[in-house]
């Protein structure tokens, strides 16, 4: 098995290898010039020539890239050009805040998805089958930023249900003392329920957001899985060998249904991502992905760069434990690997 | 694997010049009567495809219909709920946002086409050399295709746009790279099943060059599969450009724009505004809902085994 895991590891090394090329190339293909764009507008041409030394964008595109990685190697993503501010600090602070709500949005999504799509797969064509079905097609196609809104339209102006979008806490409460960065956690593990209650109150509307997104290749996933597994023969056979449903379904197909469905996990991160940006920027959540976006729309492109490579290397490291965790799951993986 | 086969049973159609034109036209009307088979199997397939000629009438002729100058605003109707003057109710500007809606069609619609237009070339030729080709350029297309992939796509979008500029132009050139190796991946899978095959041989025999085979016998062949994958993406084109213009990316106000309209309700929601956001967000949501559709039924025009 920790051969198998080194395997992968190694693999690894060309994806992110790739992945500082792009993020690297993607600042050396502005059309303009990086130090005129690094310099923002109010730039004289003498801080431009400061900056074109400062950056090295005097020297050979390969030196160049030496440079960029010697940086990334010692934690260094250059500095905002709004605030001034390291991006690595900036970017360190803030990714608990996007990890919480992703993380509460994967696990919504596989709490309601899993169950629903092993139940549309078990009762073919009921309707649960068909509600899957409507869910599934409609999770794909409801813009993100869009449900949010519906969500917040509902829950907080019309019901009152929820609080004002505006963040992880609301004026009243205190944030809770810094030991994960996950509000959630921190709270519970002092013992203070009242941050607890507020920031889950905070937290619930974008995560529900982000859960309907990615409800849809879950489900769908699922149920196209169970329903092959469940129409092959040793699931024929544990039944004429008398187990009962409910082992022949746990037991037997869903670990078996639980693969493809552990592999789509994959694509689904890639969209949770992406669409994590937009959740942020309907809450005001004080995530990575709305320091990408004011930055962005300041033309600050150092955080945007290391945004986008944070965001990657996250993604890849996401996939490298998904691909474990289908060696944990598939002892074949293990004997092929 | 089922759907190589399926595909393949289906693309051996094209027959030989010699055979006279008779034998060729019952095959065409065995194409329509599947198609009307699929369309009476699955009357939401109907459905898309009328509100998919629904969508491209409006992108059409939108402009020239609406009741309102989309742009013009009008202080004295600021923020007015729908009515029977103004269906859709009015923005904080006083715009018509009915007018907006039916507008901005043109443009979402050609941003998702032109890009998905794109990506077909590019993924579409690169899969089939990679495909066909083998080696180094399969190595090097393959490669490149794993390298978006190794990004969450929408992120990697964000960053071609901030990199590249803060244009429409780019968004449609973003759109097309995050999806390129979707393409390839389908290009490069048929062309290769299809590299050894007799008309391939026969066709080189024949004496033609890798190129004209490329084009002229392996290119027609794995249309039909390529064109359900348009149609696929072509929904998630559209949301990935008005997720872009969402968080303030390329189009610039006041253009009309479904995914910058639902950004400028946005503000408004909390205070009770519904309408100014509610309108673009469910044309957004049906034009999705229309593609996805689309691309489902026509894959199973194309692909009965795959049929859901």
């Amino acid at each position: 098995m920790l051969a198998t895991i080194g395997r992968r590891l190694l693999t690894v090394i060309p994806t992110l290898i790739g992945v500082v090329i792009v993020t690297f190339l993607l600042t050396r293909v502005l059309p303009g010039d990086p130090a005129v764009y690094f310099a923002g507008p109010a730039a004289t041409p003498q801080s431009i020539a400061d900056i074109r030394k400062g950056l090295g964008l005097d020297r050979p595109l390969p030196e160049q890239f030496a440079r960029y990685v010697n940086d990334l190697a010692h934690g260094n993503f250059g500095n905002s050009l709004s605030t001034g501010r390291p991006v690595a600090t900036e970017i360190t602070s803030r990714l608990p805040a996007s990890a919480e709500l992703t993380f509460l949005g994967l696990i919504l999504s596989l709490v309601i998805a899993v169950p629903l799509g092993i139940l549309a797969a078990v009762k073919q064509g009921s309707w649960i089958d068909h509600t899957c079905r409507v869910v599934a097609t409609a999770g794909v196609s409801l813009p993100v930023f869009f449900t949010g809104l519906l969500l917040v339209y509902i829950f907080y102006y019309q019901l009152g249900w929820a609080p004002a979008p505006i963040g992880r806490l609301d004026a009243f409460a205190t944030a809770p003392p810094n030991y994960t960065g996950f509000y959630l956690i921190d709270s519970l593990v002092t013992g203070n329920f009242e941050t607890f209650r507020a920031a889950l109150s905070q937290l619930i509307l974008p995560a529900v957001t982000l859960a309907v997104f990615s409800l849809a290749p879950i489900a769908r996933m699922t149920r196209a899985s169970m329903l092959a597994v469940l129409a092959s023969e040793f699931i024929r056979t544990a039944r004429a060998s008398g187990l009962d449903t409910r082992t022949v379904i746990i037991t037997y197909a869903f670990r078996n249904a639980m693969l493809p469905v552990v592999t789509t996990l994959g694509m689904v991160f890639s969209f949770l991502l992406g669409a994590n940006v937009l959740v942020e920027k309907v809450f005001a959540w004080p995530g990575i992905g709305s320091y990408a976006v004011e930055a962005l729309l300041q033309s600050d492109f150092a955080p945007v760069q290391g945004f986008v490579l944070t965001m990657a290397v996250m993604y890849v490291v996401l996939n490298l434990l998904i691909d474990i965790l289908y060696g944990v799951i598939d002892p074949r993986v293990r004997l092929e690997g | 694997m089922t759907e190589t086969t399926a595909t393949e049973a289906l693309s051996i159609a094209p027959p030989p010049a010699t055979v006279a034109q008779a034998v060729v036209k019952p095959e065409n009307n065995s194409i329509f009567r599947h198609a009307r088979y699929v369309m009476s199997e699955n009357p939401v397939t109907g459905m898309a495809f009328g509100l998919f000629a629904l969508i491209a009438v409006l992108a059409l002729i939108g402009p020239y219909i609406v009741p309102h100058d989309p742009l013009a605003s009008d202080t004295a109707a600021t923020l007015a709920p729908p009515s029977l003057h103004h269906w859709f109710g009015t923005d904080q500007l006083g715009r018509d946002i009915f007018s907006r809606v039916v507008v901005a069609t043109r443009l979402d619609f050609v941003i998702a086409v032109s890009s998905v237009v794109l990506v077909f070339v590019m993924g579409g030729f690169a899969g089939i050399a990679a495909g066909f080709f083998g080696g180094w350029t399969d190595r090097l297309v393959s490669r490149l295709a794993d390298t978006i992939m190794a990004f969450p796509l929408f992120v990697l979008a964000m960053g071609i746009v901030a990199a590249l500029g803060n244009t429409v132009t780019n968004i449609v050139i973003a759109t097309a790279i995050i999806n390129f190796p979707l393409y390839v991946r389908v290009a490069r899978a048929e062309a290769n099943v299809r590299r050894e095959a007799g008309f391939v041989q026969a066709a080189r025999l024949a004496g033609n060059g890798d190129f004209r085979i490329l084009l002229a016998h392996i290119l027609p062949n794995i249309m039909p599969i390529m064109m359900v994958q348009i149609s696929l993406t072509m929904g998630y084109a559209i949301l990935n450009a008005a997720g872009l213009s969402f968080i303030g990316l390329g189009v610039k106000p006041p253009t009309p724009e479904w995914g910058i309209m639902v950004a400028e309700g946005a503000a408004n929601i909390i205070s009770g505004e519904w309408w100014i956001a509610l309108f673009p967000g469910a044309a957004l949501m049906i034009a999705v809902f229309t593609f996805n559709l689309l691309g489902d039924g026509l894959r199973d025009l194309v692909d009965p085994q795959r049929r859901t």
